[in-house]
């Protein structure tokens, strides 16, 4: 059994097996795991909104699903990940509070996080492999580099690994 | 007229937050106590500007469930505002309100989030029009809608609107209590421009 790395909002973080990674409550906030299945060198991210481009302040890379997905690639294959083998399994982007009319823009910002992650991977040629999104409410994960498992919590519902 | 940047509130800025949210939270507790038909009371507010990351820690834990209101302000200032209470409080002004035993496990039916969404209407509807009055702008609330959910999960929206301007997070801290301490917090997230408003009407 190996350490479990906590990775905050807006942040991200190296993993490799035998630890495995964790993110807590995830709301509109999109998880995103990746890992290399030979090396077993992974890592997750925690994004919050789907572009710097359109931010001013972009001092934390981590925040935004294209450059925090950039990085996390980046420490990856530094720590010994092979970049062609890269997959991925992504987790979270709900929509927490609903309106009738209204700022839909920031409302559907989890939508707008999990497109704007797969865009980002697509574009990368990373595989994204499982996925649970969207609906209405918070998700804890825990990704095992070592099997690539991709446990999920909710509240009031039964535990989920993809 | 000073251009507000929220990672550098300090002094002045700091004090008038805070006063606001003293005023605000105070008004709060008066509509709480008309509508529990009880006296409240309330401790002096904790202000703070916390990083993304410590937010839901601040509130017990992440994964703390919390049941948070959430509703969008318009008029003379824009963004929105969220009031949150800990499972435990909710269910507790639940059964104050709808005078009925108090069932710590049971989970909420529609009739319970109705309540709380009205709670949390009433609350924040009483905080704007504090805000409102002291200030001399005009500010209209949408209606509210509910989630009960993880602390982090449901803190993910306004700290997403937060984050589009910055890494931290306004974070009012009001405890109520008649016989019971009751935990409440609220989170006030005008939009850059609005802050201006906000603090130019009060002459700063």
């Amino acid at each position: 059994m190996g350490n479990v790395i906590k990775v905050d909002m807006a942040d991200l973080k190296l993993c490799k097996s035998p630890d495995s990674i964790t993110t807590l409550g995830l709301g509109s906030c999109v998880g995103i795991a990746i890992r290399d299945p030979v090396t077993k060198v992974g890592g997750l991210a925690h994004i919050m909104l789907p572009d710097s481009t359109q931010i001013r302040n972009t001092s934390n890379i981590a925040k935004f699903a294209d450059t925090g997905i950039t990085e996390l690639v980046r420490i990856i294959v530094a720590a010994g990940g092979s970049r062609s083998r890269l997959v991925a399994k992504i987790a979270g982007g709900a929509q927490m509070f609903t309106f009738q009319n209204q700022k839909s823009e920031m409302i559907r910002v989890g939508e707008r996080n999990v497109e704007a992650t797969k865009a980002k991977l697509r574009q990368l040629r990373i595989p994204v492999l499982a996925e649970d999104t969207g609906l209405n409410y918070g998700r804890t994960v825990i990704f095992f580099p070592e099997t690539g498992d991709f446990v999920i919590k909710s509240v009031g519902k039964p535990q989920k690994t993809i | 007229m000073a251009k507000f940047d929220l990672d550098s509130v300090d002094g002045v800025y700091y004090d008038v937050l805070k006063e606001i949210g003293n005023i605000g939270a105070g008004n709060a507790a008066t509509a709480l106590a008309q509508m529990l038909g009880t006296k409240v009371d309330m401790k002096v507010p904790k202000v703070e500007l916390l990083d993304f990351g410590k937010v839901g820690a601040a509130m017990g834990g992440e994964e703390q469930i919390m049941a948070g209101v959430y509703l969008a302000v318009e008029g003379d200032i824009t963004g929105s505002i969220m009031f949150l209470l800990e499972e435990n409080s909710a269910r507790v002004l639940v059964s104050r309100l709808m005078g009925m035993p108090f069932a710590p496990d049971a989970p909420f039916g529609e009739m319970e989030k109705s309540a709380l969404n009205e709670i949390g209407n009433i609350i924040t509807g009483s905080y704007l029009s504090s805000l409102s009055s002291l200030t001399n702008l005009t500010i209209l609330a949408t209606v509210p809608d509910l989630s009960i959910d993880m602390a982090a999960a449901i803190l993910s929206v306004p700290a997403i609107e937060f984050g589009a301007v910055g890494d931290k997070i306004l974070l009012i801290q009001t405890a109520f209590s008649d016989d019971v301490e009751l935990n409440g917090y609220f989170i006030l997230v005008p939009d850059l421009k609005s802050y201006d408003t906000l603090l130019t009407s009060l002459g700063l």
